[in-house]
């Protein structure tokens, strides 16, 4: 891959490699947080950050880790940024982290990340290596967006805890369910798909 | 009473799989064939029962007394992680049979999502020794239950005209959603 210039490293993470659309890696967390946009984005930021940061410091380290316990290496590095978000967001957006409960722990066995690490980390630049992590996670931040705001708005007629709806709606509590993130995933999967089939034709 | 709650609670109202979302990758890759699908879920329940011991003992007797409970996410981590690794080397010992069952699940079951998600579930709500180990069994049967069930629906969608685009994933996600709302029905049977 080393054609690729820095910013289509950035780009390739956005659709063509996105996440949870294209490749289905880390789909726990997209469907337990996105009930409500504000979980969405933090749960978007707290994986990016990790990834960034895991990706960063993989890809620094990546001489002194012996091949044979590099997963193990990737795990442990990975396990401590997500204490790290853990305790901040403890900290400070207590509220959120309530929210969030046991899944900001759970970034830990986010697929996204050690395939991020063992994928692209463990084999290229540091600079090169940053501007993937930023990409992937840009395109997670925008699936988990685009999932929380279709749930959030039709589920309790809200976007960002404001009123978006007039009161004539009806809430469709279904849609905050866990049985709605899986239907309005499956819908938005279908139409990722057939974007992608589209874009090929052309 | 209260264990019998905690157990079908696992099963049926909050369910792993489709309460929770934890698992979600074996879930949606492992269930084309129901034997296949059974094997995992046999490996996972298997795993989780002796996960809910290990993370209970390393909780209580090692984190909480020396205050390191911050320690708790890199610690489940790797005790899963060579947990695994452990069971997987003694099932090939002891039982060739089991292992030619479940054996290529093993390996897979580490970035499995619903074991880290069993042990800190299990530590957030501060069950006792005998609490973690019900809630360890009976979440891994609620997980075999959703895959198996899973499973015997896609082999039936097979034959079914499906439309292009929603063929894979997206299907089997909107199949996963008709399951959790018809596992709805259950909540408020276990008070």
């Amino acid at each position: 891959m080393p054609t690729k210039t820095a910013t289509q490293e950035f780009l390739k993470g956005l659709w063509e490699e996105n996440p949870i659309f294209r490749q289905i890696l880390g789909m726990c967390p997209t469907l337990a947080v996105t009930n409500a946009v504000i979980n969405g984005l933090a749960m978007g930021l707290a994986t990016s950050f990790v990834l960034v940061f895991s990706s960063f410091l993989i890809s620094l380290i990546k001489k002194l880790i012996p091949s044979q316990v590099r997963i193990a290496s990737y795990i442990v590095v990975i396990a401590s940024f997500v204490t790290i978000a853990d305790r901040v967001l403890a900290a400070y957006f207590w509220d959120i982290s309530k929210a969030l409960g046991p899944y900001v722990p759970l970034i830990v066995v986010n697929c996204n990340i050690l395939g991020r690490a063992e994928a692209f980390a463990s084999k290229n630049k540091v600079g090169r290596s940053v501007m993937d992590a930023l990409g992937v996670s840009a395109g997670f931040i925008l699936a988990l967006l685009v999932l929380s705001s279709i749930r959030e708005v039709l589920g309790s007629g809200t976007f960002l805890g404001y009123r978006v709806l007039g009161s004539w709606f009806e809430p469709w509590t279904i849609m905050v369910l866990p049985a709605g993130g899986f239907i309005t995933l499956g819908i938005l999967m279908a139409i990722s798909i057939q974007l992608e089939r589209k874009r090929k034709e052309r | 009473m209260e264990l019998f709650s905690i157990f079908f609670g696992a099963i049926l109202i909050n369910n792993f799989v489709l309460h929770y979302f934890l698992g979600i990758c074996p879930f949606l890759g492992v269930s084309k064939k129901i034997d296949a699908a059974m094997s995992m879920g046999l490996a996972v329940t298997f795993v989780m029962s002796i996960t809910a011991v290990v993370s209970w003992v390393i909780n209580h007797w090692i984190l909480i007394p020396y205050g390191l409970d911050y320690l708790q996410i890199v610690s489940f981590i790797l005790v899963i992680a060579s947990l695994v690794q452990l069971v997987e080397m003694f099932v090939r010992k002891t039982s060739p049979p089991l292992y030619q069952a479940m054996g290529i699940y093993l390996p897979l079951i580490t970035v499995n999502c619903a074991i880290m998600g069993l042990a800190l579930l299990s530590a957030l709500k501060n069950y006792n020794f005998i609490e973690a180990v019900v809630f360890g069994v009976g979440s891994g049967l609620g997980f075999t239950l959703a895959i198996v069930l899973m499973a015997a629906i896609r082999e039936q969608l097979d034959l079914a005209d499906v439309p292009e685009p929603l063929k894979g994933a997206g299907i089997a996600l909107i199949v996963a959603g008709i399951m959790a709302l018809a596992f709805l029905g259950f909540s408020g049977v276990i008070k």
